[in-house]
C-alpha cells in the first residue's frame, strides 16, 4: 500500500511536473492581480503602446501558430493527401487549444472581458478589421471544437454523436479554411490603419497577404515541430500507423514549408521593391529586417529543402524551431519592434516580468492540456473500436501512392 | 441594381459576414467625403497662443477631471514634451524653434477627424462623428480593446489602465455636451489671447487662408487639418514649420477607412469563392482517385479474364483430345466387332454347306 502511494507520488513529481507546477502557482497569482488591480498594476502599457505581448505574442503568434489544424485536414481532405492522416488529430488538437487559449489571453488584455460578445450581440463595428478577426476567431474556434469533437467522443464512447461529427469532416474543413483564410489575413490588416507608425519597411499594402502565407509557414512548421515533442515524450501512446506515417509526415510538411517560404521570401521582396523601400535596408531598421528576412525566412527555406532533398528528419525538425521563431519575430516586428518606431526610446515599450509570465502561463497550460489529452484520447492512435472505419480509406490511399 | 445589390448584402449578412460597412464603402466609389456641412470646429492660431494654460484649466474643470499634481498657474510643466492622458485632455507644449526669437505654443487634443481612425477601427461602434463637428466615444458598448489608441494618427485617445472595473477611453469631446446647450467648448471661452476660434468649419477655413494672406510673413502658408488624413475639425496655423511643434507632416490627405477599404472588401470575394475553389479541388482529387481505382479494377478484371480464357481454351483442347480419343476406341470396337461377325457368319456359312 505505503509502496504505491510512493510509486505515484514519484510519477508525479518529475521535473517536469514540479517546473510547470510553480508556473501555474505564479499564473494564478497573476491572474487575481490582474483581475483586481487592472492592467496599470501589472503591465508596462501607455498610453502611446496600448498593444503589448498579450497581442503580440498570445493574439498574433498565438493564432499563426495554431494554423497547423486548417492546413494539415486542408492537405488531407481537400488535396486527398491520405498519406498525412495521421497527423490530423494532432494539428487540430493544437489548433483547438491555440485558439482557445488566444480567447482566454483577450479576457487578460482587454479592459471589459465582459464585454468581449458585445461586437456580435450589442453593437457590431463593421468597419473594423478586428470585428472580421473577432467573428472568424470565435466561428472557427467552435469549428475546431468540431472538428476536435470524433477523439472526444470516442474516449467518452458516444458512438452515434461521434459518427455524426465525422460526417462533417468535409463541410468543416473547407469552413475552416475559408475562417482562417480570412482572419489569418486581417491580423496582418489590422494595421493598415496606421501607416504613420508602423516602420515602412514592415508597413506594405501587402500585409494582409504576408500574414496569412506565413500562417502555413506557421502550420506547417508547428506539426512538425510538436511531432517532435511527442516522438519524445508521448511515443508510447502512438500506434504503428502513426509511427510508420511520422516520417513521411516530416518530409511532406518540410518541402512544403520550404517552398512556401521560398514564395514567402518572393512577395517579400516585391513588397520592398513595390514601395521603393531600398534605400531603407541601409539603415538600423533596414539590418534588422535582412535579419529577419535573411535568418528566418530565406535560411529555413533553405533547410527545409536540403534536408527533404537528403531525408534527413534531424534537420528538418530543427529547421522547424527556426521556422517558427521566425513566425515569432516577424509578429513581434510588426506589433512591437517596428510598431512605433517613430518614438523617442524612453517612450518605447517593453514587456514587463508579469505580462510574460502571464504568456508563459498560458503557453504551459497549452501544453498540460494537450499532454493529457494526448494521453488520454485517441489522438496519436487510432482508437481500436473505430479503426475499421477508416482502413478502407487508409488501404485505398496506400495503394494509390505507391 | 440598387435591389439585387441591397439583397446580395442582406444574403453575405445572413451568411454570418456582416458587411454592411463594406457595403457603404463599395457603393461610395470615388466620390470623396468632405465633411458634414455646417459642422463646427475650432481654429488654433500658434502664432497667438501664450502657453497660459488657461485652455487646460478649463478644459479640466468642464469635463470634471481630478486636479493635477502641480496647478494650472505653474508653467514649469511646459518644461518637458507632455501629450494627452486619461486625466487631460488638452495639453500645451513649448518650442523653441532654431531661430525663433520667442518659444512657440502648440496645443494638443482631439482633431475630431472628417473620417475618423478611431471610429472607423472600433468594433463596437463607440466612436462616431456625430455631423454636428464632434466625434463622441460611448463608454457603455466599450470592451477596451484599445485598437483606437493604435489606429489614431494624432495620438490622443488615452485608456483608464488603472480603473478594474470601468476602464474607458479618454479624449476631448469637442464638449458636445456644451455645444447642444448652446455653449461654446471649455478651452475656447477661457482663452484670453483669442488664440482659439469657434465656429462652422467652411468659415474657420477662409478666416485661417485669410489670415495667412493678411500675414503672409507672420505664417507658415498652410492651414494644418485642411487635408491631413482627410481633413479635421480641428484647424491649426503655425509661424513656424508644423515639424518643428511635433506636428507630422508625413501623415497624407487619405482618410483613415480608406486604408481598410481593400482588405474589408476581400472579405465577400473569399468567402464567395474559397468554397466553389476547394470543393472543386476536392472533385478533382476525388475524380483522380476514381480513375485510379477504375483503372485498376479494370487491369485486374481484364488480367482475369485472360487468365480465364486462356483455361478455358486449354480444358476446350484437352476435352477435344479426349472425345478423339474416344470415338477412335468406339470406332475402333464397332471394327473389331463388325470383323468378329463377319469371320462368324463365313464359319457358319462353311459348316452350313
Amino acid at each position: 500500500m505505503s509502496h504505491d502511494i510512493s510509486a505515484a507520488r514519484g510519477r508525479l513529481l518529475t521535473p517536469f511536473n514540479m517546473v510547470s507546477g510553480i508556473i501555474l502557482l505564479i499564473g494564478v497569482v497573476l491572474t487575481i492581480v490582474r483581475f483586481t488591480g487592472g492592467l496599470s498594476a501589472m503591465t508596462n502599457l501607455s498610453h502611446n503602446n496600448p498593444w503589448g505581448i498579450w497581442i503580440g505574442f498570445d493574439l498574433l503568434v498565438g493564432v499563426a501558430l495554431a494554423a497547423g489544424g486548417y492546413v494539415t485536414s486542408a492537405a488531407v481532405y481537400v488535396f486527398g493527401m491520405k498519406k498525412y492522416h495521421s497527423a490530423v488529430r494532432p494539428a487540430v488538437l493544437t489548433g483547438f487549444l491555440g485558439y482557445a487559449l488566444v480567447v482566454v489571453a483577450l479576457h487578460y488584455d482587454v479592459g471589459r472581458p465582459w464585454r468581449l460578445p458585445y461586437p456580435f450581440a450589442i453593437s457590431p463595428g463593421t468597419t473594423s478589421l478586428l470585428f472580421e478577426v473577432g467573428a472568424c476567431v470565435a466561428l472557427y474556434l467552435t469549428v475546431l471544437f468540431l472538428e476536435f469533437s470524433p477523439a472526444a467522443l470516442e474516449w467518452l464512447g458516444l458512438r452515434r454523436a461521434r459518427n455524426l461529427a465525422v460526417k462533417l469532416t468535409m463541410l468543416l474543413t473547407i469552413f475552416g479554411v475559408v475562417l482562417s483564410t480570412l482572419h489569418q489575413s486581417s491580423l496582418g490588416a489590422l494595421f493598415l490603419i496606421a501607416p504613420s507608425k508602423l516602420h515602412p519597411l514592415w508597413y506594405t499594402p501587402y500585409l494582409p497577404t504576408y500574414f496569412f502565407i506565413s500562417s502555413i509557414i506557421a502550420g506547417l512548421s508547428m506539426v512538425i515541430f510538436e511531432s517532435s515533442l511527442s516522438h519524445r515524450y508521448l511515443h508510447h501512446k502512438m500506434d504503428e500507423t502513426h509511427l510508420k506515417e511520422a516520417d513521411g509526415v516530416v518530409l511532406g510538411f518540410g518541402r512544403a514549408a520550404s517552398l512556401v517560404l521560398f514564395g514567402y521570401f518572393i512577395i517579400k521582396v516585391i513588397g520592398v521593391a513595390s514601395g521603393d523601400l531600398w534605400h531603407y535596408l541601409a539603415t538600423g531598421y533596414g539590418a534588422w529586417f535582412l535579419v529577419e528576412m535573411l535568418g528566418f525566412v530565406a535560411l529555413p527555406s533553405l533547410l527545409y529543402a536540403i534536408g527533404a532533398r537528403e531525408k534527413n528528419i534531424r534537420l528538418i525538425r530543427w529547421t522547424s524551431v527556426l521556422a517558427v521563431l521566425g513566425i515569432i519575430l516577424n509578429r513581434f516586428n510588426v506589433s512591437l519592434i517596428a510598431f512605433n518606431w517613430h518614438l523617442p526610446a524612453d517612450q518605447r515599450y517593453f514587456p514587463s516580468l508579469s505580462e510574460i509570465g502571464v504568456s508563459i502561463f498560458l503557453v504551459t497550460l497549452g501544453v498540460l492540456a494537450y499532454r493529457f489529452i494526448a494521453s488520454h484520447m485517441p489522438i496519436l492512435y487510432e482508437h481500436p473500436e473505430y479503426a475499421e472505419h477508416e482502413a478502407p480509406e487508409a488501404q485505398e490511399a496506400t495503394g494509390h501512392h505507391h | 441594381m440598387s435591389v439585387s445589390r441591397r439583397k446580395f448584402l442582406a444574403w453575405m449578412g445572413a451568411a454570418g459576414v456582416g458587411l454592411t460597412g463594406v457595403g457603404q464603402a463599395v457603393a461610395a466609389g470615388p466620390k470623396e467625403f468632405k465633411g458634414y456641412t455646417n459642422s463646427v470646429g475650432v481654429l488654433f492660431d500658434a502664432t497667438r497662443c501664450v502657453g497660459c494654460r488657461s485652455c487646460e484649466a478649463a478644459c479640466n474643470k468642464v469635463n470634471q477631471l481630478p486636479a493635477p499634481e502641480k496647478p494650472f498657474d505653474d508653467l514649469s510643466v511646459l518644461d518637458e514634451k507632455r501629450r494627452t492622458d486619461a486625466e487631460s485632455f488638452t495639453v500645451v507644449n513649448r518650442y523653441t524653434p532654431p531661430g525663433a526669437a520667442k518659444p512657440v505654443f502648440r496645443k494638443i487634443q482631439c482633431n475630431h477627424c472628417l473620417e475618423p481612425a478611431c471610429a472607423s477601427a472600433c468594433f463596437v461602434k463607440a466612436f462616431k462623428k456625430t455631423p454636428q463637428g464632434p466625434v463622441t466615444y460611448d463608454a457603455s458598448v466599450c470592451v477596451g480593446c484599445r485598437y483606437c489608441m493604435i489606429a489614431c494618427p494624432f495620438e490622443i485617445p488615452c485608456y483608464e489602465y488603472d480603473k478594474v472595473l470601468t476602464p474607458r477611453v479618454t479624449k476631448c469631446t469637442l464638449c458636445a455636451p456644451r455645444l447642444q446647450q448652446g455653449l461654446l467648448p471649455g478651452c475656447v471661452s477661457a482663452c484670453p489671447m483669442e488664440a482659439l476660434t469657434f465656429g462652422k468649419r467652411e468659415d474657420l477655413l477662409k478666416i485661417a487662408h485669410e489670415r495667412i494672406r493678411a500675414y503672409p510673413g507672420r505664417y507658415v502658408d498652410h492651414v494644418y487639418g485642411e487635408r491631413e488624413m482627410g481633413g479635421t475639425s480641428w484647424l491649426h496655423l503655425s509661424g513656424v514649420p508644423f515639424g518643428q511643434i511635433d506636428m507630422r507632416e508625413d501623415l497624407g490627405t487619405t482618410p483613415a477607412p480608406q486604408l481598410t477599404k481593400g482588405a474589408l472588401s476581400v472579405v465577400p470575394m473569399v468567402t464567395g469563392l474559397w468554397p466553389v475553389l476547394l470543393v472543386g479541388i476536392y472533385a478533382i482529387t476525388q475524380r483522380k482517385n476514381k480513375i485510379a481505382r477504375q483503372e485498376q479494377a479494370d487491369a485486374v478484371a481484364t488480367a482475369v479474364a485472360q487468365t480465364q480464357a486462356e483455361a478455358e481454351a486449354k480444358l476446350a483442347k484437352a476435352r477435344e483430345a479426349a472425345e478423339k480419343q474416344k470415338q477412335t476406341a468406339i470406332d475402333q470396337a464397332v471394327k473389331k466387332a463388325l470383323e468378329e461377325a463377319a469371320a462368324e457368319e463365313k464359319s457358319q456359312d462353311t459348316e452350313e454347306s
